[in-house]
């Protein structure tokens, strides 16, 4: 295999201030709409229409700026932001970092200036896009009946799903007897957490120590008259498939359970494996992941849910539906959990996600599995060249793999962390770890999704190898890193120490400054 | 398989794939799949969907010819707010809005994403000025998040199972609110009562108020303004008797507001939520909408906060300063079943938006959107309150106010669909969420409304009605 140069990087050093000390007494950013003369005549002064006791008289201090240097600041803050765009972000697994389309801003903001209160004829095209992207390709995708946008982010199904579990069981007058939820410790945070947020008991199932996922004998242990159901991922984080998920759903189904699955790691069985045909009652899509709707810094994001048709009646209000050849908005749905949001959700998140499915089409999104499949096993290949990382439980992964750096913190006393802080030195954004616990020790998760070819996952290689022969060579290189960033290594202590933190300018300026 | 590369997926080349599966020691994708997916899971035909689209020419045509169909606040004159408001977007929150580097990161550290944790932590830093506080957070989903967040808040913090709020609130977000307190038989469940209101202020009824409030009562919620329009401006009683009941104050707010009306830390509020979409985010058919949660910088409080919290913190380097994440251990990334609710994937990039906002108005700014929304509203009020048959309800205002027509034989919704006709948007029906109000619209006016645009609506109104 040809060795790959790595290229010298440096950040952006800005050495911004913080917003609150640029500018200078009486500077504007902007000047608000006029209110005509006449306006004034009528109303008279505004403080005659506050209320007493509601007026303003503390000063409202927020920094006065000049238009050129405001935009200057948040263009310099945007600059020491190491955005997927910007480089070969693949270490962020479990978030499928893939490619956002710059057509589909173009196309999302046409619906900008919609109000969702707006009259159904008068966003019939919107209506329709959200449709159309529902219930003819996220339900050829999954095999799913009916379909939901309101979630606002892929926590967010979950817990839209954890309601309706709790509404289902409410109608059959079963839930004080079931409420347990059992997931598993390498599904995703949010399978336990909404379930327990929705008031569920949660049960955790571990891996057996060879296959990587949980046994059926642990998951037959742990259902009884109490449960509720499950919440998995599949493949979980690890991009292990447990290839029994057919045998629990029908285990859980044996009990009267009903069966969730977060499709977070959906990206690698587009048009090879379904929700439905493997026994789920009901599933969450993340939009901003297998969809190439762009992340937004963390949001916003679309929990797009599907469900069989027994659990249609209890999607929050309002659904969208097709009756002839109009689009309509239905909120005469008695058994509704009613809403998880105010209005419609993220529907400009859904505009997107439509464009990217459109652009694939069949052979576009199977294509895009099995090239984000086929880069993990390319990956997994060149990983053998790294040295200190070890593939804990055996067998082939799907979309990613959870490796550890246990052997290279032993050696070299480097260890995930200290490796992350290093890969910022070339441009490669830090790694995803792992939620916690930390099950694998010293864990990373690389996703090298459709989005990233081959050199560029040559190229990342590169730079680990690079960092982890570094560790054995001189470990204080990365343990004092990172050298080529905005700025140098940040005391975190302050982090978990009330007298110390500061989250606001108003606290910082009363304790530190 | 003869068919070009697809422009998103530079492996789907076919020499490149074939060199691909050549170097991991496999014939085809299918075997590979094959040894990870049992064979009766295998999809064993051609997803049946539409002809693809990859020419990005053809694309935008499909779908802005879908879209083309749509009106919105662009080309009509729109009177609807009620929880997503048509407001003056500044082109500097735009143009930051697409930076690619905001726009496409995500969960990168301190360091390569440092111009990100300081654009959370500004907007934590400019909401805390506006509201009065110390202690907010990236945001979360949208007011009715926040507020479910809140009140649950307030339930750990006093450890009781009931919490309060005005009977005006938005039923949806209302409903929000409900299916975060999770009122069943489950243990933990939280009881949602309503507090009447007055009907000719709008404003909360005290008696009522004083009637249910308990030893039971972990937090009094109330909104300024609320749903309804009104500015609530009992405060300081609500307040006094929540502490009283050991009960936590908990005030939703729309931050625009706040340039002229007193920030709910004056008041005596606790815990403050509310949206951020009127700060420079676009309505997006309700996809802007952003919550937020503020509080004083006290330990417990932190302690009880769903969200990521970002800290300022100095670095090895002198006078060099860097951010993270403040008392993660609390987060559902870390904690799991045990966590503060939960937290995800939210709403960062409207927070991001909302600070770019706010660094532009300046005290100044903020003042001036207030008063311009103060009087062109109450323009407003007064121009409709003239027609005839027209009955304007709650006086004390902010942004929007209920219309009522119930002296006329008529409809909200068949005036509303005459004067769309008209290229107007009549105020949202509300008389099936307010049956008490009759036949009411729930009319908006803000900064963007000229005076000729109030007088329009009105001459129109006039006219329907007459």
């Amino acid at each position: 295999m040809t060795d790959v140069n790595v290229r010298p990087y440096h950040a952006p050093v800005w050495s911004e201030p913080l917003i609150h000390e640029l500018g200078a007494k009486g500077e504007r950013g902007v000047i608000l709409p006029r209110v005509e003369p006449e306006i004034q005549d009528v109303v008279g002064e505004t403080d005659s229409l506050i209320p007493k006791g509601m007026k303003r008289n503390t000063p409202l201090n927020l920094p006065e700026i000049s238009q050129p240097q405001v935009l200057r600041h948040w263009l310099r803050l945007s600059q020491m932001t190491l955005g997927m765009e910007m480089e070969i972000d693949l270490g962020v697994g479990t978030c499928t970092m893939k490619y956002s389309p710059k057509v589909n801003e173009e196309l999302a903001a046409m619906v900008a200036g919609i109000h969702p209160d707006q009259p159904e004829e008068t966003i019939q095209g919107l209506l329709e896009v959200a449709w159309r992207f529902g219930d003819i390709y996220l339900r050829e995708i999954s095999g799913m009946d009916a379909f939901t946008f309101q979630p606002p982010g892929g926590s967010a199904g979950a817990f839209n799903n954890a309601i309706i579990m709790r509404k289902y069981y409410e109608e059959q007058n079963e839930l004080v007897q079931r409420n347990e939820v059992i997931t598993t410790i390498f599904s995703h945070p949010c399978d336990a957490a909404c379930p327990a947020t929705a008031g569920f008991k949660v049960i955790t199932l571990y891996p057996d120590d060879e296959t990587g996922y949980p046994s059926i004998e642990a998951l037959k242990a742990a259902v009884s008259k109490h449960t509720a159901g499950i919440f998995v991922t599949n493949p979980e984080d690890t991009g292990i498939f447990n290839p029994h998920i057919d045998e629990w759903t029908r285990i859980v189904h044996e009990v009267g359970g009903l069966c969730a699955y977060d499709q977070a790691n959906l990206n690698a069985l587009m048009g090879i494996t379904r929700a439905r045909d493997a026994g789920f009652d009901m599933s969450f899509f993340n939009l901003h992941k297998t969809f190439g709707s762009p992340h937004g810094s963390s949001g916003p994001g679309s929990g797009a849910v599907g469900v069989t048709k027994d659990l249609a009646k209890y999607l929050p209000i309002p659904v969208i539906v097709k009756r002839g050849d109009k689009y309509h908005l239905d909120y005469d749905r008695p058994h509704s959990i009613g809403r998880v949001r105010d209005f419609l959700g993220n529907l400009q998140v859904v505009v997107r996600a439509y464009a990217w499915a459109a652009a694939m089409g069949a052979d576009g999104l199977r294509e895009a599995a099995e090239i984000s499949m086929l880069n993990n096993q390319y990956l997994s290949e060149r990983m053998k060249e790294v040295p200190g990382v070890t593939k804990p439980y055996g067998g082939r992964r799907l979309d990613q793999v959870r490796w550890s750096l246990d052997k290279l913190k032993e050696e070299t006393g480097c260890g995930i962390n200290e490796v992350n802080k290093r890969v910022v030195d070339f441009g490669v954004q830090s790694f995803f770890t792992s939620h916690h616990p930390w099950v694998v020790p010293e864990p990373f998760t690389p996703e090298p999704c459709e989005t990233y070819s081959k050199a560029d996952i040559d190229y990342w290689i590169a730079v680990l190898k690079k960092v982890c022969q570094e560790a054995y060579e001189d470990p204080e290189i990365l343990k004092k890193a990172p050298h080529n960033s905005s700025i140098h290594s940040v005391d975190s202590t302050p982090f978990d120490d009330p007298k110390r933190w500061a989250m606001s300018w108003r606290a910082y300026r009363r304790k530190i400054k | 398989m003869a068919k070009k590369p697809h422009p998103y997926i530079p492996n789907s080349v076919p020499e490149i794939r074939a060199e691909m599966l050549r170097i991991v020691g496999a014939e085809s994708t299918d075997q590979l799949y094959a040894e990870m997916i049992p064979d009766n899971l295998l999809l064993k035909r051609n997803m049946n969907l539409p002809e693809s689209l990859p020419a990005e020419q053809d694309l935008k045509k499909h779908v802005s010819d879908i879209l083309d169909k749509d009106r919105s606040c662009w080309d009509t004159l729109s009177f609807l707010g009620g929880g997503c408001w048509n407001h003056f977007i500044p082109q500097v929150c735009d143009e930051i809005a697409r930076r690619g580097e905001f726009l496409t990161a995500y969960a990168g550290g301190y360091y390569s994403d440092l111009g990100r944790f300081q654009a959370n932590w500004e907007f934590q830093s400019l909401i805390c000025e506006l509201v009065g506080m110390e202690v907010s957070g990236i945001p979360t989903y949208d007011w009715g998040s926040g507020a479910g967040n809140a009140v649950r808040m307030a339930s750990r913090l006093t450890r009781r199972k009931e919490v309060l709020v005005p009977a005006s609130m938005s039923p949806a977000r209302l409903s929000v609110v409900t299916n975060f307190c999770n009122p069943t038989e489950l243990p933990g469940a939280i009881k949602v009562i309503k507090i009447d209101y007055d009907k000719r202020t709008g404003a909360l009824d005290l008696k009522d108020l004083r009637n249910k409030i308990s030893s039971s009562t972990a937090c009094v919620y109330f909104e300024n303004p609320g749903y309804l329009g009104v500015i609530e401006d009992q405060g300081e009683e609500i307040a006094d008797i929540a502490h009283k009941a050991g009960a936590e104050v908990v005030v939703g707010v729309d931050p625009i507001s706040l340039g002229i009306l007193a920030p709910p830390s004056d008041y005596g509020a606790d815990i403050v939520c509310g949206e951020v979409q009127p700060l420079g985010v676009h309505m997006m058919a309700g996809g802007g909408l952003a919550g937020f949660i503020a509080s004083r910088d006290e330990e417990r409080y932190v302690a009880e906060y769903p969200m990521r919290i970002i800290s300022i913190t100095d670095t090895v380097e002198s006078g060099e300063r860097g951010f993270g994440q403040a008392a993660y251990e609390r987060t559902s990334y870390m904690a799991r079943e045990k966590a503060k609710d939960w937290v995800g994937t939210t709403t960062a990039l409207h927070g991001i938006i909302a600070a770019v906002y706010m660094s532009l108005l300046g005290p100044q700014g903020m003042r001036d959107v207030g008063e311009a929304i103060l009087q062109k509203s109450h323009y407003a009020f007064t121009k409709l309150s003239e027609i005839d048959n027209v009955d304007v309800k709650f006086p004390c205002f902010f942004t929007e106010f209920p219309l009522c027509i119930d002296s006329t034989s008529k409809k909200v919704n068949q005036v509303n669909r005459i004067l769309l006709t008209k290229s107007i948007l009549g105020g949202k029906d509300i008389s099936r969420e307010f049956p008490e109000l009759g036949q009411s619209a729930l009319t908006c006016v803000t900064e963007v409304h000229s005076k000729g645009d109030i007088d329009k609506f009105a001459e129109e109104l006039e006219a329907i009605l007459r």
